[in-house]
């Protein structure tokens, strides 16, 4: 099993949390992990990015080549595409669909969701709005996570388990909302793998 | 069974030197090094035994109280980022001259690619300069085992060890097996007094000591489990820390070149010849600038067969990735996506609510009254401020030197000269520069925005804070012209007016907008609340 994952964002949206997440079930699983994480400069607003390696065999580089990834997970959809070349031909995005707008020349929204949607890997979902509207405001990154477990080939129990743990010095009811967070993701997230047809 | 742990190679590398019996760390933050000292200063094992682990003022006193650390017999860990090595560089080249008793361990963690610096200098050539082992771990487990490694080599030649870090090893988790920590070194004194000071007599002696130990250490690297000849096909490659992991992970079948992998320098002589002897040519892997390339080299090589940045079969800057190694090694490319046209850059830029943001707006409006006004910046978030929409600096160069260039530009004629620093910077490095301006009367302005912290890298402890008037007024700033503002909207008329008198002022004034880091805030409050 192989899972080369990139998490992207930008700065203070919670990728490294989704990271440490993955990286723990995996580590659960037995799996051998690698994770490149950006701190500093860029982590004021800029874009930022995680590559997380997943294997049953040693991994050398900590890097992801280009053209290797099975998996983008954005929480955010320009960012999503940042990383196009690194996306495997039979990769998947995983991205929010809700934009995260701090630059002056940000592109059309439409056109970003476009280029998205004619991708054939691809899961879109809202995660903002499903978090606002579940009184969840501050779990996006949580509904975005569950959305990328429908097709990351890691249990679903497993994850639960990595979620609870990195929020259990939180209390239980932070621990009980980013698994409910992480229940609604899912649920989306495999019904739109259902809906293209595709079996994982 | 030994503990495992899922950590950066910062970490990696606390939890080493914790575990080699330490009895202090002593770093000024920087990317990507600040993690090491942070680990250490949550560990228990570090409290538990009194590891000494607060924030120094910058990198050279930190390297000179370790090695104060050193001559009692006691082990230390210096860290910094690779310009820091620049500020540490006087007490680091001396200290192979005074030599060690205690294990030191300097630390440098170096960017290539300049995430997060100014520049990618490699701090291999200071490790060569000082006469100095270097260690260079390719995985975050020699990241852990190196450094204990490193403490007992230290101690063995009676030299510092350099180990150095890209951002890559810095700033990437791996599982990190861990073994049993050893008890940190009794007070206990070196025998030969005299080597300590550096009298030219003393030195004299010491200096050929060191030249002689270079023989021994370029022995050790060649008998280093750490360094690897991996014979394979008439191609040779020379893999330098994680570079060695961009090469195998373009061979996942096994590799098919002859490989000699190193992490431990000087280079070992031996395993080079015979590469050089048994292989048509020799790529050369290593993340940062050509330091082991220009070697082989040399000036008057003529073979040809060395290869790699000098010779442009990779890029000459940059950090290097799985695709530019691949590249190098001429195996073929891969199919790729083509890049999405509608994706833009999203720069880095102040957070919304940081006091920075009301010392900009309204200084880019005073400094817009004369024609000639320059703002000179320096290292910290602040810098951002030469970005849109402020656009409002003129120059960042290094640690302090917004003050001696403002003040070198004013004696050489221009008004108004203006230095933007932030607190951190200034007792790192700015106090000096403020004492030469006041003693030769420069009439500059200097505005010190305070936000408590040293907050680029996280909001670390700021030397400086609840005393910054103070070293002010004790340098010789006159008592009227150090003032002090609210940075907020609301304050607006007041900071505008301060700047404009102070400008007005011929002398060295100083204005210090004071207002908390918003991060750090927003961290304290929600401390107080839970």
């Amino acid at each position: 099993m192989k899972r080369d994952i990139i998490l992207s964002g930008v700065g203070g949206q919670g990728i490294l949390s989704i990271a440490a997440i993955i990286g723990e079930a995996a580590l659960r699983k037995g799996l051998y992990v690698k994770q490149a994480e950006v701190h500093g400069m860029s982590q004021r607003g800029g874009d930022v990015q995680s590559n997380l390696r997943l294997s049953s065999e040693p991994i050398y580089s900590d890097l992801i080549p280009q053209g290797a990834t099975d998996a983008i997970i954005a929480m955010e959809p320009m960012e999503a595409l940042r990383y196009l070349p690194y996306l495997s031909p039979e990769g998947w995005i995983v991205t929010n669909s809700a934009t995260f707008v701090n630059i002056p020349n940000y592109p059309d929204e439409a056109q970003l969701l476009d280029v998205l949607r004619r991708r054939p890997h691809v899961i879109l979902v809202d995660a903002d709005t499903l978090a606002k509207d579940n009184g969840m405001p501050r779990a996006v990154n949580m509904v975005l996570l569950g959305a990328a477990s429908a097709i990351l080939g890691l249990d679903a129990e497993l994850l639960e388990a990595a979620v609870a743990g990195l929020f259990a010095a939180k209390g239980a009811d932070v621990v009980d909302m980013n698994v409910r967070a992480f229940r609604l993701g899912r649920e989306a997230g495999t019904q739109q793998v259902k809906k293209a047809g595709h079996a994982e | 069974m030994n503990e495992k742990r899922l950590i950066l190679g910062d970490q990696a590398v606390a939890l080493g030197a914790l575990h080699a019996g330490i009895s202090g760390v002593y770093a000024y933050p920087g990317t990507p090094s600040t993690e090491i000292t942070e680990y250490i200063q949550q560990s228990p094992l570090a409290r538990e035994r009194g590891v000494y682990s607060d924030w120094c003022t910058n990198e050279k006193t930190a390297m000179e109280a370790a090695l104060g650390v050193s001559f009692i017999g006691k082990r230390a860990l210096v860290c910094m980022k690779h310009v820091g090595m620049n500020v540490a560089a006087d007490a680091f080249v001396n200290s192979a001259m005074t030599g060690t008793h205690g294990g030191l361990v300097v630390l440098a963690a170096d960017d290539p690619s300049m995430h997060s610096s100014q520049n990618e200098q490699d701090s291999r050539f200071y490790g060569k300069f000082a006469m100095v082992p270097i260690f260079e771990p390719s995985t975050q487990q020699e990241a852990y085992e190196m450094t204990r490694a490193a403490f007992d080599l230290s101690e063995k030649m009676k030299l510092p060890v350099l180990m150095r870090l890209t951002t890559r090893m810095a700033h990437s988790r791996a599982v990190v097996t861990l073994a049993p920590p050893r008890e940190p070194n009794a007070l206990s004194f070196s025998e030969d007094r005299s080597r300590w000071v550096l009298l030219p007599v003393n030195a004299r002696r010491r200096y050929i000591e060191v030249i002689e130990d270079q023989k021994e250490l370029r022995q050790q690297s060649e008998v280093s489990s750490y360094n690897r000849y991996l014979p394979g096909g008439p191609r040779g490659v020379v893999a330098c820390g994680i570079a060695y992991n961009y090469l195998m992970e373009n061979f996942p079948d096994g590799c098919d070149r002859t490989v000699l992998k190193v992490s431990q320098y000087p280079l070992p002589l031996e395993p080079l010849r015979k590469m050089m002897a048994e292989c048509e040519e020799i790529l050369v892997l290593e993340d940062g600038q050509p330091f082991v390339e220009d070697q082989l080299r040399g000036l008057l090589d003529e073979s040809g067969k060395i290869k790699g940045r000098m010779s442009g079969q990779l890029p000459r800057t940059g950090e290097l990735t799985p695709d530019n190694v691949r590249k190098a090694l001429g195996l073929p490319d891969r199919a790729l996506n083509a890049p999405c046209e509608y994706v833009v850059p999203r720069p880095p830029a102040l957070c919304a609510g940081c006091g920075h943001r009301d010392v900009y707006t309204i200084l880019n409006e005073v400094a817009k009254e004369y024609e000639n006004s320059k703002i000179f910046s320096d290292i910290g978030c602040y810098t951002l401020g030469a970005l849109p929409p402020f656009r409002a600096i003129d120059s960042c160069v290094d640690m302090g030197a917004s003050i001696t260039m403002a003040k070198g530009a004013a004696d050489g004629g221009l008004f108004p000269a203006i230095a933007v620093i932030g607190d951190s910077t200034f007792t790192h490095s700015g106090i000096t520069g403020l004492l030469d301006a006041v003693n030769s009367k420069a009439n500059i302005t200097v505005i010190i925005s305070d936000n408590l912290t040293t907050a680029m890298t996280g909001g670390q402890d700021s030397a400086g804070t609840g005393k910054l008037e103070s070293i002010c007024l004790g340098i010789g700033v006159e008592r009227e012209h150090v003032r002090v503002v609210v940075p907020m909207a609301k304050n607006y008329d007041e900071i505008r007016r301060v700047l404009r008198e102070e400008i007005e002022y011929s002398g060295v004034s100083v204005v210090i907008p004071r207002r908390e880091c918003i991060q750090t805030l927003k961290r304290h409050l929600k401390q107080a609340k839970s």
